[in-house]
């Protein structure tokens, strides 16, 4: 399984109070985990990327294994360590306004 | 009627108000979507049950919730068939799509407009500032937005799409964003006919459509702006609301950027309605429920310094349909008042006395239930508030 934290706001909406645990099929990347969410999770489709593009949204990053995978292209394979469900991939808001 | 419900959208959340007809004691729910920025909350005139909202973030983007029960409980509409609920037992739901028509059929790909420095940018989905749901159908409803649009969905808030006929009037590149950005901000729907639409855009001006939203036309004639090069222009005009009284529907009430203005053929032609008031730079503008030449402004010093003049919060009240103005003071306060109070920020309701509501950008609610001749804060200390919308209760 893998293993994703959400932004608090985010959270909220998909009415989850910890983590999420997501069943990926195939090669563990960011664009087949946010695939998975955003089917079991309908409610998250355009908070993370754009409807239309796909695109991340500018003030969200993605992290794993203490590492930023924002930049990465969307179908480079994430960590084992995230794959194998050790480590979770962290969604994160931008320190931005107050 | 037995009560009055009034919905408030905050920069960090909505609140829903309720009292009975007295209007003196309230209770408060919320905030609803704590966190989260609550542009607009309204009511379907036919099922008042019936709530839409436009939630949205800088982070996060556009959310359009929807409440079939008074505000009580919310869902995302769209949720899938067969699908009732996420694996912890909650409602599922779905987030709603914006997405500008770019389609050969309509022949309106997607077009520029003006950006602050005068150089052209592409029309960019930012959030939804006005919902107005149909006074017929319940799953009918109206979105205008920034970058200013105007989208219809007929599925309860699921899916929508833009009546494109709008931006692609021509003068397009002409419009360009006002300082809270190129927002459509009023859409009103004429009830004495289903084929005609009022909305305005900050900074484009009022436009019209009688075919019910296929083509529009400017309806700025007589609106006279010193900012912009050419002060009588057919559109750049930065009107900041307009408001109906539903029994005479071609007579329009406009608070532009400075003047407030008014029409009695639905817009072909404006005449300046400012007379004695102290400044006519503000934002709001609403009609007495059941007199029609009763309106309501709140005067703000200037576009520089958005607050009341002189620290004091004052309603002007005019009973002659415009340039004669009254002060109405009793229960606001009289000096230190440095708040606003935003467009779509005041509403009416439909009592025999008609009641009337603003919020500010400090958090305070008032009611005056006698037509503004005193006012009383419902609530004081909500986060600013952005928008107040009343349902008068069955």
């Amino acid at each position: 399984m893998i293993r994703v934290i959400l932004p608090g706001h985010l959270r909220a909406l998909a009415r989850v109070s910890a983590e999420v645990q997501l069943d990926v099929k195939g090669p563990v990347t960011q664009r087949s985990v946010l695939d998975a969410l955003e089917a079991q999770y309908p409610m998250l489709r355009g908070t993370i990327r754009d409807h239309v593009t796909q695109e991340r949204r500018p003030f969200l990053r993605f992290f794993a294994c203490e590492e930023d995978y924002s930049l990465e292209p969307p179908d480079t394979p994430l960590p084992d360590a995230i794959a194998s469900g050790k480590e979770p991939l962290l969604i994160i808001g931008a320190i931005a306004g107050g | 009627m037995s009560g009055v419900r009034v919905l408030v959208g905050t920069r960090k959340g909505a609140f829903v108000l309720t009292s009975d007809g007295k209007r003196e004691r309230w209770d408060v729910s919320g905030p609803h979507f704590a966190g989260w920025e609550m542009y607009h909350v309204k009511g379907s005139p036919i099922d008042p049950n019936r709530l839409y909202a436009s939630q949205c973030s800088g982070w996060f983007g556009q959310i359009i919730q929807r409440s079939d029960d008074g505000g009580k409980t919310w869902t995302q509409p769209g949720t899938p068939p067969g699908e009732r609920t996420t694996p912890e037992g909650m409602p599922k739901g779905e987030s709603n799509k914006f997405v500008y028509d770019t389609s050969a059929q309509t022949g309106k790909p997607l077009t520029t407009h003006q950006w602050y420095d005068g150089t052209q940018h592409p029309w960019e989905f930012k959030r939804v500032w006005h919902i107005e749901p149909s006074p017929t159908d319940p799953d009918t409803v109206y979105a205008g937005v920034e970058d200013a649009g105007l989208f219809r969905s007929t599925d309860g808030g699921q899916n929508w799409q833009e009546l494109a006929g709008l931006r692609g009037h021509g003068t397009g590149p002409k419009w360009q964003p006002g300082a809270g950005g190129m927002c459509l901000h009023t859409v009103i729907l004429d009830p004495s006919n289903p084929s005609r639409i009022y909305i305005a855009i900050s900074a484009a001006g009022a436009f019209r459509t009688d075919d019910a939203g296929k083509t529009w036309r400017p309806i700025n004639k007589g609106l006279h702006s010193q900012y912009i090069p050419d002060p009588n222009a057919e559109v750049g005009h930065c009107v900041h609301h307009v408001a109906m009284h539903r029994s005479r529907p071609n007579v329009l009430f406009m608070q532009k950027h400075w003047d407030v203005m008014r029409s009695d053929n639905a817009g072909d032609s404006w005449q300046e309605v400012s007379g004695n008031l102290p400044t006519d730079f503000g934002f709001v503008i609403d009609v007495h429920a059941h007199e029609p030449e009763t309106i309501y402004v709140v005067p703000i010093k200037s576009d520089g310094e958005h607050f009341p003049l002189d620290g004091k919060l004052r309603v002007y009240r005019s009973r002659t349909g415009g340039n004669e103005w009254e002060a109405l003071t009793k229960g606001l306060p009289q000096n230190d008042c440095y708040v606003n109070v935003l467009r779509d920020a005041m509403a009416v309701d439909s009592f025999d006395k008609c009641g009337v509501y603003f919020g500010t950008t400090g958090g305070q609610v008032y009611a005056s239930a006698n037509a503004g001749d005193s006012w009383t804060p419902i609530v004081r200390d909500l986060p600013a508030v952005l928008s107040v919308e009343v349902q008068t209760l069955p």
